[in-house]
């Protein structure tokens, strides 16, 4: 597979190591959110054919972390964004 | 006789003469040849054994597609067994054997395996081996896998190299027969990068085994013509004897190339194959078309092959299989055949056509409306009976046969991505489908476009539609012969056995066997009878054997489908996959600072991960390890020890938010460390499970310097990169690992401090350095820092300098301490340290255990959120009865204990119901002068004292032991204050 690094443009996959659902930003807040909220957060995933946002991380690389929009079928991927800009348009922050 | 069956023409080089043996028995041939063309040149026609009856065999074809003439090729150690003679490139002194035979291929006890064929029928196996279980490994498979199989593998080392290469291109063509050149000329001509693979040792595809015309030459010629002038392109490179094995994610193409595979041994320094991933923005599959046969009654004699092929040994290589050859076909391709064969001045005794009707042959005994039904010859074909339209049979006397069943389309590369091919009734074959590889387009008789002419144009157009052209070559003239075919896939006429997939002994009535059996779906039908299966992957029995499925239950062959079709094309090789990677070269080492100076010492290393770490270092007179690793402890303990730890993972975090970053992915604070102090850090994974552990200095009031396990060293950084980066991307905290920058020592025991003192340009007395106080210093000038830490229970330090000074700090510390008399432990000295004292590592380490079961439970802070803290607090992991971790030391002194093994109570007998725990790592103390461990006890905790057994029944280990603390040796920790 070819990611197109945002930064670095198409680099072989070999280079990311792959960790899994995008889904994994969302953490809950250790002080507000239960243990029920933390056991979604960490174990259920909707596992979609097709469509699909997973997080890659360029290790032998620039360290960067992914969100890849990739299609589970085709592998095909329509877009990579820097995983921090995802995490900051989710309203991430400190 | 030398070369009997040698006729006129060919591209072979008859000014040369290569000599070669096959059985032991020598024979003759030319540049040019295959091996099979060669042998079949000197008149051989028999091969091989089949897999199963021990049938025997020849050549069924002149391609990589043979399922029966395997042999084994070279010897010692580059023996290779089941190489396809019909592909292995002829070289002086060639040797092979065949194979699956004893004691000779002409004389195969095991062919009695054929006269009881009847117990050998699909699904024998299974129904048959399954009692009594126990009689499966030791006798039923070591009997099956001697008489069943392939070749034997040589126990030697291969001695030779294997490369892996990557290329980049704007266009792959895979195949170079008229589809293929095509498109190169066009993309060529167009100046893109283009690479052109063709597994052939020479380009052209069929039109080196036709003698059609194309433009004003012969088609070899122009195949010739036009590889001269893709030759002559800068942009093109052309790459023969390259097989494209399998397409992968986004444009990338995996391709074996045999560098040297047909030379004696390969050249100096050159690899003997390469495996190579190819990039391609586009890529043309042009592989063309494999002729498939008609089963019929024993229709695999030697003698009995594919008709093209009967063709292109004697157009190719100037051979004629046979004296009095037939030809026995259901569509025109077969008819080329015999007029081909005709002219070359071949007797050809008849053509038996199944169709009726039609324009009867001028000047060959063409019989429409007739079958072959059965043929005789023990080791090779003697004759073959017919049945005519009106109902007679014949028998005529042919030493050869060319069978012809029509022509499937090479989709398989197509289907790599599972698009499933569908079934085009005009050419009765199946052609490529929807949702192929993206960006891989198919031209020629790959896509079920069979004539000259359609390929020339479709590997053209096919090349213009791919890279955007305008235009492409003028097209040569060339011919354009309609599909003439009338499906004919199995014969009905006779009881005995038709074989469908010659590799696997699979016959019609296997399948008839599998449909009555309901393993109706292709799927079943190839697992049940193991249709398609082994080197040859079902290329020439595939399709006859799901038509034939068709025909039983009545379905279409549409509706019955195809299996799916995987990588690789055709058989890879265990060494070309692994390339460079094998031996000492299997992955790459890294060493230690020290590394040097241990190995002048006769060090003993241990691989811990990728690095080489010293274990022990032993001294003149020792010569069992214990000795060694004592003598470490008690010197340590008793004076000064110096051990490399660079290999602990080092981290430098800075920011002003390095310190809430920090309370956030350790369990416990360290926000609220004072600069110059450490502290140890637990780590936590999401959920719950202790990750790692380390110390982490505070430097500054916005700099930490974090320490990993070796072990973790990679996986901790990732993980503060996904904290950084995804969970609080607006934290000011960079990172970078200084694992590599840093030569770290610890240097341990009650006169660590003389010694150090003796190197570092400060003050490092108690009161300037006191316990956990870490700090920038200078060694004779050069940067370096200090933390006064230990893993060993003694008074310590680590010290760090620049990485490449590190084996100058190691002999300074030496020579300037030497009235300490200090020496330098390995990882079993610091083993037995870090037991004694109770510290957890690796076995403790282990991925399933909490800060609880460690007895760190207190170090996570619930008064802040950090990783792993919610669910380390599930009702599972905070049980009162779950596993503590304990200190165990025999009763009886000079009992042994073994790691792994479990705890039982008095009495409880050795069942899993009754599993108390189980020690996770094992010493013998110097100290306690017995061995001593560290385990996982249920409710260890409140075990304290008590007496248990250690029990192992692998080790035959039943032993009392007394449960104690884990801090074994120096409870309050008084010397590491000292």
């Amino acid at each position: 597979m070819i990611i197109h690094h945002p930064i670095l443009g198409p680099r072989d996959a070999q280079e990311f190591v792959y960790l899994g659902d995008a889904s994994l930003i969302d953490r809950p807040d250790g002080m507000t959110a239960g243990v029920e909220a933390f056991h979604d957060y960490l174990y259920n995933r909707t596992n979609p054919a097709g469509e699909h946002q997973e997080l890659w991380y360029h290790e032998q690389g620039d360290r960067s972390w992914l969100v890849v929009t990739r299609n589970t079928v085709t592998h095909e991927i329509t877009k990579v964004e820097l995983a921090r800009d995802v995490a900051r348009a989710r309203g991430r922050t400190k | 006789m030398s070369q009997s069956h040698r006729i006129n023409g060919g591209q072979i080089d008859r000014s040369k003469t290569l000599h070669f043996t096959f059985d032991g028995l020598p024979y003759q041939g030319h540049p040019g040849d295959t091996l099979a063309s060669a042998l079949l040149a000197n008149g051989v026609r028999l091969m091989g054994r089949s897999f199963k009856y021990h049938r025997p065999r020849g050549p069924i074809s002149s391609g990589s597609e043979e399922p029966n003439a395997l042999v084994e090729l070279r010897t010692d150690g580059r023996q290779e067994p089941n190489t396809r003679a019909t592909v292995a490139e002829l070289y002086d002194g060639l040797t092979a054997n065949s194979q699956n035979r004893w004691p000779s291929l002409r004389f195969d006890a095991m062919g009695i395996n054929d006269k009881l064929s009847t117990f050998f029928a699909a699904g024998f196996y299974y129904k048959t081996f399954m009692w009594p279980k126990s009689f499966w490994e030791k006798l039923y498979e070591p009997i099956i896998r001697r008489a069943a199989g392939l070749g034997s593998v040589t126990r030697e080392e291969d001695p030779d190299g294997y490369d892996k290469g990557f290329l980049h291109c704007d266009l792959l063509v895979i195949g170079a027969g008229p589809a293929g050149l095509m498109a190169a000329l066009t993309a060529g001509r167009a100046g893109k990068r283009v690479i052109l693979a063709d597994e052939d040792f020479r380009m052209g595809g069929r039109l080196n085994a036709e003698t059609f015309a194309v433009g004003d030459s012969q088609g070899a010629d122009w195949a010739a013509a036009t590889v001269a002038e893709l030759s002559s392109l800068p942009n093109v490179r052309l790459m023969t004897r390259t097989t494209v094995v399998g397409a992968f994610d986004h444009g990338i193409y995996s391709a074996v190339e045999r560098v040297s595979d047909h030379l004696p041994t390969p050249a100096a320094g050159k690899p003997r194959q390469i495996l190579w991933r190819i990039y391609s923005a586009k890529a043309i599959l042009a592989g063309g078309a494999t002729e498939r046969p008609i089963a019929f009654e024993n229709n695999d004699r030697p003698g009995i092959m594919m008709a093209g092929s009967l063709r292109a040994y004697a157009n190719r290589w100037g051979v004629k299989v046979g004296e009095r050859i037939a030809v026995f076909t259901n569509n025109d391709d077969g008819i080329r055949t015999a007029q081909d064969l005709k002219a070359k001045g071949v007797d050809v005794v008849a053509v038996i056509d199944s169709r009726e009707g039609g324009d009867l042959l001028p000047g060959i005994r063409h019989l429409q409306g007739a079958e072959v039904i059965d043929t005789s010859g023990k080791l090779g074909l003697t004759s073959i009976t017919i049945r005519q339209a009106n109902g007679r049979s014949e028998s005529i006397a042919v030493d050869a046969l060319g069978v012809s069943g029509g022509w499937n389309p090479n989709v398989n590369i197509h289907s790599h991505h599972r698009s499933r091919p569908v079934y085009d009734a005009a050419i009765a074959a199946f052609v490529p489908g929807k949702d192929g590889p993206p960006g891989l387009l198919v031209a020629g008789a790959a896509a079920g476009q069979m004539s000259t002419h359609a390929a020339l144009r479709t590997g053209r157009d096919a090349a213009i539609a791919a890279l955007d052209l305008t235009t492409g070559p003028d097209l040569p003239q060339a011919e354009d012969a309609p599909v003439r075919i009338t499906p004919l896939w199995h014969v009905a006429y006779g009881k005995g056995r038709a074989w469908i997939d010659q590799q696997n002994d699979v016959t019609v009535k296997d399948v008839k066997l599998a449909k009555q059996e309901n393993f109706t779906s292709v799927e079943h039908l190839k697992r049940y009878t193991t249709l398609g299966m082994a080197t040859d992957q079902g290329k020439t029995g595939n399709v006859i054997g799901l038509a034939v499925m068709a025909e039983l239950t009545g379905r279409s062959i549409p509706e019955t489908g195809t299996t799916i079709y995987r990588p690789p094309y055709t058989p890879v090789a265990m060494g070309t996959l692994a390339g460079r990677s094998r031996g000492r070269e299997f992955k790459p080492f890294r060493l230690t600072p020290s590394h040097h100076w241990a190995k002048e010492q006769g060090a003993i290393f241990v691989e811990v991960g990728n690095w080489l770490r010293t274990q022990w270092v032993p001294k003149a007179g020792e010569t069992e390890w214990r000795q060694s690793v004592d003598r470490e402890v008690l010197a340590t303990r008793k004076s000064v020890g110096i051990c490399d730890v660079t290999t602990l993972g080092k981290i430098d975090i800075q920011g002003t938010d390095a310190g809430a970053f920090l309370d956030k992915v350790y369990a416990n604070t360290f926000s609220t460390l004072a600069v110059g102090k450490c502290r140890y850090g637990l780590m936590l994974r999401e959920d719950g499970i202790v990750f790692d552990d380390g110390t982490t200095a505070r430097m500054g009031e916005h700099e930490y310097v974090m320490t990993t396990t070796t072990a973790n060293a990679v996986t901790v950084f990732r993980h503060l990169e996904f904290c950084r980066q995804v969970l609080w991307p607006e934290m000011d905290v960079q990172l970078i690992s200084t694992t590599e920058a840093w030569a770290q020592f610890s240097v341990a025991g009650p006169n660590a401090r003389n010694l150090l003192a003796k190197v570092v340009d400060q003050d490092i007395s108690d009161t300037a350095f006191p316990y956990m106080g870490a700090g920038n210093i200078t060694v004779g000038g050069l940067r370096a820092r200090l933390f006064r830490i230990s893993f060993s229970g003694e008074l310590a330090y680590e010290i760090a300098v620049p990485t490449r000074y590190g084996d100058a700090l190691l002999r300074e510390m030496l020579a300037k301490g030497a009235e300490y008399d200090p020496i330098v432990y390995g990882t079993e000295a610091l083993g037995v340290m870090r037991i004694e004292k109770g510290h957890v590592a690796g076995g403790e380490l282990n991925g399933q255990s909490t800060a609880l079961n460690m007895g760190l439970g207190k170090m996570v802070s619930k008064k802040k959120d950090s990783i792993g803290m919610v669910l380390s607090q599930r009702e599972g992991l905070t049980d009162e009865t779950g596993y503590r971790l304990v200190g165990v030391k025999p009763v009886d002194p000079q009992a042994k204990l073994t790691a792994g093994s479990h705890f039982l109570e008095k009495g409880a007998g050795p069942v899993a119901a009754n599993d108390g725990g189980w020690l996770t790592s094992k010493v013998y103390s110097p100290h306690l002068g017995c061995d001593i461990a560290l385990g996982y006890l249920k409710a260890g905790d409140k075990k304290i004292g008590q007496r248990m057994r250690i029990v192992n029944l692998l080790a035959g280990l039943d032993t009392e032991v007394e449960i104690i603390s884990p801090h074994m040796f120096d409870p309050e920790g008084e010397r590491l204050r000292g």
